[in-house]
């Protein structure tokens, strides 16, 4: 399946549509490097999740998504949770593990 | 396949049942990450992104109506994993179910293993019908009784209560994965099973939790030279001494563990030759095989990779024996689906009872079946739309240019966040368990 490009000069090239997506891709990343598959995307899902500095930190994080519960959060797009902009002190992280609910599925 | 109009073999597919909350709200700890009938079909598990596993049970076909089949219905639920904390790594474990393979049934109890990215559970699940009755030295509510006060003896006995289903986690598996687990499977000797992370592969005996056997390991000295992972891998399912992985390059590879102890070395290399004129930024990442899976008679098996499911002969190494096209129109939206991050998606695929259909997910709610035998294939859909009981689904079609006729659909429309990353198929049966972004589908065929 090959298709035309319309914003590009009509020089007898048809590019396949996967290689069209390839130049647009690259028109908004200039600096993707030339091997994609390579170390860099796969490093980054070696290591999927978000560091903290510890785990007081991540507590904080955690009673602060507790807080937040009812933001729909269905997007692929990143969750900014934010670290680091309060020291925990012991009264600040949640005494006891939060009660579990039960799966809406068995409802 | 579901179609309109007749002809001798064809399928039609009726909205069954659906699980889960109606709303639009969804709380991440109820989005669906595996679904997974037991081997008898009479069980289905759901495992979600909150760690809990959802377990329902087919109730036995009703008298009254001898020729509809039963319905699903809860029959337990339990916490299966928790969110934990890597101190050494200062990273969050998730406590989501990444895999849940149920193993053969072998006494009244049923057993399930149940996988996060680190920790493997095995859990039992038993009923209880009867309690005892009548203790000597306890009274009814369980408070001791004054030794003293107790003048005659009796013999306790059992009497009927209502039915309890007990989950309880007889092993856990934990300490053996430094990457993330992304799938465990069930020997066919029943006694092990292997769990495969990123970059390894362990061998369990399912009653020993402190050690594993490492049999795969692809993890190079230098990780800068780092070039493929393990994406998915199965035991053959009637020869206990095979088993296949496959990897983000596209390949799979076979091994026999009576070789060697470190199966580092492959016995088969499957692999399609591509076309290097073709090559751009994205084959290698839709390239990626997100599922793999043995057909039920263990002769073929099948692999999903971003656009395509393919079916391959054992037999032969050099290239699959069918390609699907699951959704190829979106082979001129890479650049969007790759910024939208959509091109990493993991769908999985699964055989029918006799191994004549496949079944996969995909965008907007979409399932697609391939018919082998009838080289048919459709389109149908996941909606609350199509949910009125016993309504016969209707086929859906993606416009790919020119004029879009009424009730198709084009694919700028498409909603690339409804996605069916996970199906099932009963092991007999026309029944299968279709799971949207937090929503369980079941779907049968018109008897």
């Amino acid at each position: 399946m090959c298709v035309l490009l319309s914003t590009q000069e009509m020089d007898d090239t048809v590019l396949s549509p996967e290689k069209a997506e390839e130049v647009k891709l690259k028109a908004r990343f200039p600096h993707l490097g030339a091997k994609p598959g390579g170390s860099d995307l796969l490093r980054k899902r070696l290591q999927k999740g978000q560091k903290f500095f510890d785990s007081g930190d991540y507590n904080m994080a955690k009673a602060k998504v507790k807080n937040k519960q009812q933001l729909p959060a269905v997007t692929p797009a990143e969750k900014a949770e934010i670290t680091g902009d309060h020291i925990p002190t012991p009264q600040d992280i949640p005494q006891r593990k939060p009660s579990i609910v039960a799966s809406k599925l068995a409802g | 396949m579901a179609g309109a109009g007749g002809g001798g073999n064809d399928v039609q597919w009726c909205f069954s049942q659906v699980k889960g909350a109606i709303d639009d709200d969804v709380a991440e700890a109820d989005i669906i990450s595996t679904v997974e009938f037991n081997h008898s079909g009479e069980l289905l598990a759901t495992g979600d992104k909150g760690g809990r596993v959802v377990i329902f049970q087919q109730e036995l076909e009703s008298k009254n109506q001898p020729q509809c089949r039963g319905e699903y219905n809860v029959y337990s639920t339990f916490q299966s994993h928790e969110p934990e904390f890597d101190y050494l790594k200062s990273l969050e474990i998730e406590e989501k179910i990444n895999k849940i393979r149920w193993l053969p049934q072998k006494n009244a109890a049923q057993f399930l293993l149940s996988t996060n990215d680190k920790t493997i559970k095995l859990w039992k699940i038993s009923e209880r019908d009867k309690r005892p009755e009548g203790y000597n030295l306890k009274e009814e509510d369980g408070r001791y009784r004054d030794p003293t006060t107790v003048t005659t003896l009796r013999v306790p006995v059992f009497h009927p209560m209502d039915l309890m289903v007990e989950a309880s986690p007889r092993r856990v598996f934990a300490n053996a994965h430094t990457y993330h687990i992304n799938s465990i499977s069930v020997n066919s000797d029943c006694e092990t099973y292997l769990s495969a992370d990123d970059l390894r592969i362990n061998l369990w005996n399912l009653e020993i939790t402190d050690h594993s056997f490492n049999i795969v390991d692809i993890k190079p000295a230098n990780m800068e030279e780092l070039t493929e992972v393990i994406t998915a891998a199965e035991f053959h399912p009637n020869q206990c001494n095979t088993f296949v992985y496959s990897s983000s390059k596209g390949t799979i590879r076979l091994c026999d563990m009576r070789v060697s102890a470190l199966c580092d070395q492959h016995s088969k290399l499957f692999e399609e030759p591509e076309d290097p004129s073709n090559r751009s930024f994205f084959s290698e990442i839709i390239s990626s095989i997100s599922d793999v899976k043995f057909s039920h008679s263990g002769r073929y098996m099948m692999t999903r990779d971003y656009l395509t499911v393919k079916i391959w002969d054992l037999n032969m190494e050099s290239r699959p024996v069918e390609t699907y096209q699951v959704h190829e129109y979106l082979r001129s939206k890479l650049c969007s689906l790759y910024e939208n991050d959509c091109i990493f998606d993991k769908f999985e695929c699964c055989w029918n009872g006799n191994d004549s259909v496949v079944m996969t997910g995909s965008y907007n709610n979409f399932f697609r079946m391939f018919d082998r035998g009838y080289r048919q294939d459709v389109t149908l859909e996941a909606s609350r739309e199509s949910s009125k009981p016993r309504s016969v689904l209707k086929p859906r079609k993606v416009c790919t240019g020119g004029k879009r006729k009424k009730d198709e659909i084009s694919v700028d429309s498409l909603d690339f966040n409804k996605k069916i990353l996970h199906t099932a198929w009963h092991p007999q049966d026309n029944i299968i368990a279709v799971a949207t972004t937090n929503n369980l589908y079941i779907f049968q065929d018109k008897l």
